[in-house]
């Protein structure tokens, strides 16, 4: 049989062995070497990096902290505190993997609004979109579980109030519930299968990521201006342009979480979880993770239960069709006056949002999350459908050479 | 990319909404010797507040994470921890005829706590609990602060509000009621180093010794942040330097 294709040459006879018999060196070179990232793309495009970095943090961590934990209702809490006391370095891991989890959402927030608003979902980079928003739905449903796994007040609260809206749904609904928690309430059966879970998840979200990562070197990244490189000179080679980017955006987020992590660890956490779980004893008011408190909004914003179950899910299901809700061409909101600012709403909406979900649902904050839930669903439905008809969009840049050189001046 | 600067701001300023405050206002805020990027616990501070919670506290209250070793953190000396230890009982076996027997405890044995379980703890403290204290800094908001005040804040109601039998009045609790008599006052405890056994550096010592054993790593941790920081600084600095230079020829 004739070989289709001549391996490449390297000078390494190593690198040679392997690549005759699984070209895997020349994939990374062409990957991640000489992949050509438009020249123009600023800081933001290293977030996805800085994801990716975070998720094998947060695996790492884990897999240390699943060394010392003790998935039963009745040592998981003690287990989690001798982590943190007896452990060599068990409360680095621990706030590592604790503030690492809310650092991977707001660097996965940032890499989703960045996306949005510069257009990166719409053609060809649909199925991308596609895969991003389905490793965002498994890191909500990973943290879920996760946030269990302490055994403290708000775990079991959490676990309690979540797991009941499926019984919202109609005549399964007892049934699926009863069948995910292994019980007829939170209990051990449940701590163990979220254990089970929360160790598995992560490793499904890392091979998506890998297909995310995969489908965007097909047709290679968006940039700011949101206009295809048309010439070598609009890109730049991904090493070491980019990765010298990528490493500094990387100084900069580790200062960021460092500062957290040793200087204000539970900053993000709720104090209640440091109260061992008590089913016999409700919470003042039971507060979600913050990164998942906008749908917490708006499943209360709604008075009648099965209803605002459904609204939560469609929300997240309706992430999926933006790229088909959205008939403008241009990509970037740079030049799409009138949408710009609809979509800087949209962040701003989403960021109140997840303010009320923290807060007790009566009087205003009510108010708040019902008008946050209408806009929310009306950007999807109304604004980002219709609007191209009426805005008029800036002129287009002929090339990223021009806008580029129109930055440095 | 302005707008951008002004999210990232919108994400940070979320931090300290979620703090949210008490429910009787802002509590005031109490200076710490561990306070601060470089605070440590005052060692003094931590034995004296060790006094207060054997002598006082831990008539109710338990703190069943904490080991006697772990006081070696403190500043005892593993002699002075054996004598400790060694005034507690524990229930140890079975020996070998397979019966349970007492002995002193020893460094390794968890703190004793007053009572055998919750039934018994609330039969001897009118039906309420009193909670574990190992954590107690970190399960409440504004750990050290509200502790510290809710000790200081037993006065006596104001005029209309009427306290529920077995309760006692406190400024910062929620609902303004606790079923924790005042457990402080001054002169409760005698320091041996001397130190004025008022009711404020009485508070101040036992909720020191609190955070300690709530966050014993507290120490270590700053220490090692600033070095992870200091990193980050320099390897940024020097990726920066190399990010100029490389773009250098692309602008």
């Amino acid at each position: 049989m004739e070989q289709s294709s001549k391996p490449k040459k390297y000078k390494n006879p190593f690198l040679n062995w392997i690549e005759f018999r699984l070209p895997i060196i020349s994939y990374i070179e062409k990957e991640y070497g000489d992949y050509p990232m438009p020249k123009n793309a600023n800081y933001f495009w290293s977030f996805g990096a800085l994801a990716s970095i975070l998720l094998v943090v947060l695996i790492i961590s884990g897999i240390f902290l699943a060394f010392h934990y003790t998935p039963h209702t009745d040592m998981a809490f003690d287990s989690v505190e001798r982590i943190m006391r007896d452990v060599n370095y068990g409360w680095l891991l621990r706030y590592i993997h604790s503030n690492g989890a809310s650092f991977f959402f707001i660097i996965v927030y940032i890499h989703i609004l960045r996306g949005m608003y510069y257009g990166s979902y719409k053609y060809p980079r649909e199925l991308n979109w596609l895969f991003g928003v389905f490793i965002y739905v498994l890191m909500m449903v990973t943290a879920f579980v996760g946030y269990t796994l302490p055994w403290g007040q708000m775990s079991y609260w959490a676990a309690t109030v979540i797991t009941n809206l499926f019984s919202a749904i109609p005549f399964f609904g007892e049934g699926i519930k009863t069948w995910i928690l292994g019980d007829y309430t939170v209990g051990n059966a449940t701590l163990n299968r979220f254990f089970a879970l929360h160790y598995v998840f992560p490793f499904v979200i890392l091979g998506v990521v890998g297909l995310h990562v995969a489908a965007v070197h097909v047709h290679g990244s968006n940039n700011p201006a949101g206009i295809e490189p048309k010439s070598k000179e609009d890109t730049v080679k991904f090493f070491p342009y980019m990765i010298v980017k990528d490493t500094l955006a990387f100084c900069v987020c580790g200062v960021v979480i460092s500062l957290v992590i040793f200087f204000g660890p539970n900053l993000m956490a709720e104090v209640d979880n440091y109260i061992p779980a008590d089913p016999m004893m409700t919470p003042a008011h039971i507060v979600p993770n913050w990164y998942l408190a906008s749908f917490y909004a708006i499943l209360r914003a709604i008075p009648d239960k099965l209803g605002g179950v459904a609204l939560m899910f469609a929300a997240l299901l309706i992430l999926f069709f933006l790229p088909w809700l959205d008939r403008s061409k241009i990509r970037s909101c740079s030049y799409r006056p009138i949408y710009k600012w609809f979509m800087i709403l949209f962040f701003i909406n989403f960021f109140i949002l997840s303010y009320v979900g923290l807060k007790p649902a009566e009087g205003l904050y009510l108010l708040i999350a019902r008008i946050g839930l209408v806009y929310y669903f009306g950007f999807f439905l109304i604004i980002t459908p219709f609007i191209h008809r009426i805005e008029k969009p800036d002129k287009l840049p002929a090339s990223i050479s021009d806008v580029f050189v129109g930055d440095k001046k | 990319m302005r707008f951008f600067v002004i999210l990232l701001i919108s994400f940070l300023a979320n931090f300290p909404m979620m703090a949210s405050e008490n429910l009787n206002g802002k509590i005031p805020d109490h200076k710490w010797s561990f306070e601060g990027f470089t605070g440590t616990f005052d060692r003094a501070s931590l034995q004296r507040g060790y006094k207060v919670y054997r002598e006082v506290c831990s008539g109710c209250h338990s703190m069943k994470l904490l080991y006697f070793r772990d006081l070696i953190d403190i500043g005892f000396s593993p002699e002075q921890i054996q004598a400790i230890a060694s005034e507690y009982t524990v229930i140890d076996g079975p020996d070998d005829e397979g019966s349970m027997f007492e002995r002193p405890a020893k460094p390794f044995d968890r703190f004793v706590g007053p009572f055998a379980n919750e039934q018994e703890a609330r039969f001897n403290n009118n039906g309420a609990y009193p909670p574990d204290l190992s954590v107690i800094a970190k399960a409440r908001k504004n750990g050290a602060d509200y502790l510290y005040h809710l000790l200081l804040g037993y006065t006596d109601p104001p005029g209309n509000f009427e306290v529920s039998e077995g309760m006692y009045y406190n400024k910062w609790v929620d609902g303004n009621q606790i079923a924790m008599a005042p457990p402080l006052d001054e002169g409760y405890v005698d320091y041996d180093d001397g130190t004025n056994n008022t009711l404020p550096q009485l508070a101040e010592d036992v909720v020191t010794f609190l955070k300690w054993s709530a966050e014993p790593e507290l120490e270590d941790r700053k220490s090692l942040g600033i070095k992870v920081i200091l990193f980050f600084i320099v390897l940024g600095f020097i990726v920066f330097l190399a990010k100029r230079r490389l773009w250098k020829d692309i602008n």
